[in-house]
């Protein structure tokens, strides 16, 4: 089953093709955030290099979010105009879960923690528990330091990784030894974990409707939020 | 048969259309945002990409479902790359090349502003060159000067506020509800459109350009000044002689303009040209001047696809595509 991942939620703009649960090509470019320019060349290019047309894929996975909103909506037009005409099946994955995979059993608590503007970080909490990932907490945008106060209650080392680790690094220090960092390169989005989260959801017949899929925004639009306060 | 698949998501309308040979609309497809924008009494750019993310699968899918058509009878796929919100954009824009690009179609990018002076060509395909076509809408007030399909030029633009961003912001402070201009010209009918002078800016001599900032300011003032020494306002008249001002410059620079250069036709484009007053008062002109005047009807002019479909119809004439990086430009100008 060859699923193409694609992920632009954050400046990374990632583009991979499982094949099953084997990884037969993945691009990654962590340079400038300039994903509506490259993100279709770069695919068009990895699907020529593997001599893959669109009409072979059996299905298409995206990172819905959250993240950078444009970014976000990049991703997901982009996988809705390939899977519309053939109507191929098509999954979002959720950012975070697809980031906690790259700390793939690490021994305590999993942190993703990405850059979500008005200096907050998009997280949410996992464990590792018999090779599957669970998530503790809500999806959230909260301040790193009421994180790190909610971090305090648990014993356990902590790993983070995301974007958002050098932004709020002094934060994460704050935790003290328990703070635990993911190297450099396992710390940011990555298709490749899209695909493979997709392929397991459509293996199961998951699949999202793209006449509805809309991206996981997390937050209200800025409008919205104040309409609300008043 | 050429089926362009256009699509159009710059501000606050997702639309798909189909067009055939660049005149005969086979779907248009317009899904309006009006309801959702009303109640912050402006388009939110963030609101319509989020919108536009939602819609646009379906309303390409009623765009052939009207047609009668399926994907592999597109000949190509057009999408307007600018100007507008760029975040509105880009939902458009990147699913509309991934979608020429999965079906090994052309891409045709296309200027907004062109595509509302396309829609006179859709309505009138034989419509004479050279044409001299007025562009008026909330984000636009251009005289465009058309030479032929390739080759063109802006004669004038406004130096402030674009003619239908006028009617909005005189809308607002006379209390109408969003989206404004119509409301504003259904209160001008029943007002004296000769009651209250209000400025007209004229500019330099000879100049093509346009400036409506002052304008606003005077209606705003005469509000302000009747509210200080409270005496009653008959709104009614205040839209009448403020739409008479707008319409008073536009048809007389587009008449100079049609003079200067030969026209054999002129053109009215853009939201704004679906004002009674403005056609009315420039297909009189145009009469006296002996030029023809041709006007698209509203649904043209307003924002849609179909339009899109027909200027990038020129365009795949002379085999003028988009590579895959096309990116969204949201102050894109007119060459
Ligand atoms: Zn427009």
């Amino acid at each position: 089953m060859l699923v193409l991942g694609v992920d632009s939620s954050t400046q990374v703009a990632g583009v991979a093709l499982m094949d099953d649960d084997r990884l037969v090509a993945e691009l990654f470019f962590n340079t400038q955030k300039n994903h509506s320019q490259r993100l279709l060349p770069m695919l068009a290019a990895m699907l020529r290099e593997v001599g893959v047309q669109v009409a072979d894929l059996d299905g298409l996975a995206v990172s819905l979010g959250p993240g950078s909103f444009t970014g976000l909506r990049i991703g997901l037009a982009t996988v809705k105009g390939l899977a519309h005409p053939a109507q191929k099946p098509v999954a979002g994955i959720p950012t975070l879960d697809s980031l906690a995979w790259n700390a793939w059993e690490v021994p305590g608590l999993v942190c993703p923690v990405l850059c979500a503007r008005r200096d907050e970080v998009y997280t949410a909490l996992y464990r590792w528990q018999e090779g599957e990932i669970c998530r503790l907490t809500p999806y959230q945008a909260l301040d790193p330091h009421s994180l790190v106060t909610s971090l305090e209650s648990y014993t356990q080392p902590v790993y983070f990784l995301g974007d958002g680790v050098t932004s709020y690094w002094e934060a994460w220090q704050s935790l003290g030894p328990r703070a635990r960092f993911l190297p450099s390169t396992g710390t940011l989005p990555r298709a490749a974990q899209i695909a493979r989260l997709g392929w397991q959801r459509l293996r199961a017949g998951a699949a999202d409707d793209i006449f509805q899929l809309k991206p996981f925004y997390l937050r209200p639009s800025p409008a919205e939020r104040q309409a609300r306060s008043k | 048969m050429n089926n362009i698949l256009a699509i159009e998501t710059s501000c606050d309308e997702t639309a798909a259309a189909i067009v055939a040979d660049g005149v005969a609309i086979k779907a248009n497809i317009i899904a309006s945002q009006i309801a959702t924008h009303r109640r912050f009494g402006g388009v939110v750019p963030e609101i319509a990409s989020r919108r536009h993310m939602e819609d646009i699968v379906p309303v390409v899918e009623e765009a052939l479902a009207t047609a009668g058509l399926a994907f592999p009878d597109l000949d190509a796929v057009a999408v307007t790359y600018g100007p507008g919100l760029v975040g509105a954009l880009l939902v458009g824009l990147a699913y509309a090349k991934s979608l020429a690009y999965a079906l090994d179609k052309p891409l045709i990018g296309v200027h907004h502003l062109l595509g509302h002076i396309y829609a006179g060509f859709l309505q009138y395909p034989h419509l004479p060159l050279p044409a001299v076509c007025l562009v008026v809408s909330g984000g636009h007030t251009n005289l465009v000067y058309l030479q032929s399909h390739t080759e063109r030029r802006i004669l004038g633009s406004t130096r402030d506020d674009a003619a239908g961003e006028a009617f909005d912001k005189v809308a607002r402070v006379l209390g109408l509800p969003y989206p404004g201009g119509p409301e504003l010209e259904k209160l001008a009918r029943a007002g004296d459109a000769r009651a209250i002078s209000f400025p007209r800016a004229w500019l330099e001599e000879g100049s093509l350009d346009f400036s409506f900032s002052g304008l606003k300011s005077a209606v705003i003032n005469y509000l302000h000044h009747a509210r200080q020494i409270g005496t009653e306002v008959n709104r009614a008249d205040v839209a009448a002689s403020f739409q008479a001002a707008v319409v008073e410059v536009l048809v007389a620079k587009t008449i100079q303009a049609a003079r200067q250069g030969a026209a054999r036709a002129i053109l009215l484009a853009g939201g704004v040209a679906a004002n009674g007053a403005l056609r009315g008062e420039l297909t009189a002109a145009g009469q006296e001047a002996g030029v023809p005047v041709f006007c698209p009807p509203p649904i043209l002019c307003t924002d849609n696809a179909a339009m899109i479909a027909c200027a990038a119809y020129y365009q795949y004439l002379r085999r003028d595509f988009a590579p895959l990086d096309l990116n969204a430009i949201p102050d894109l100008t007119l060459y």
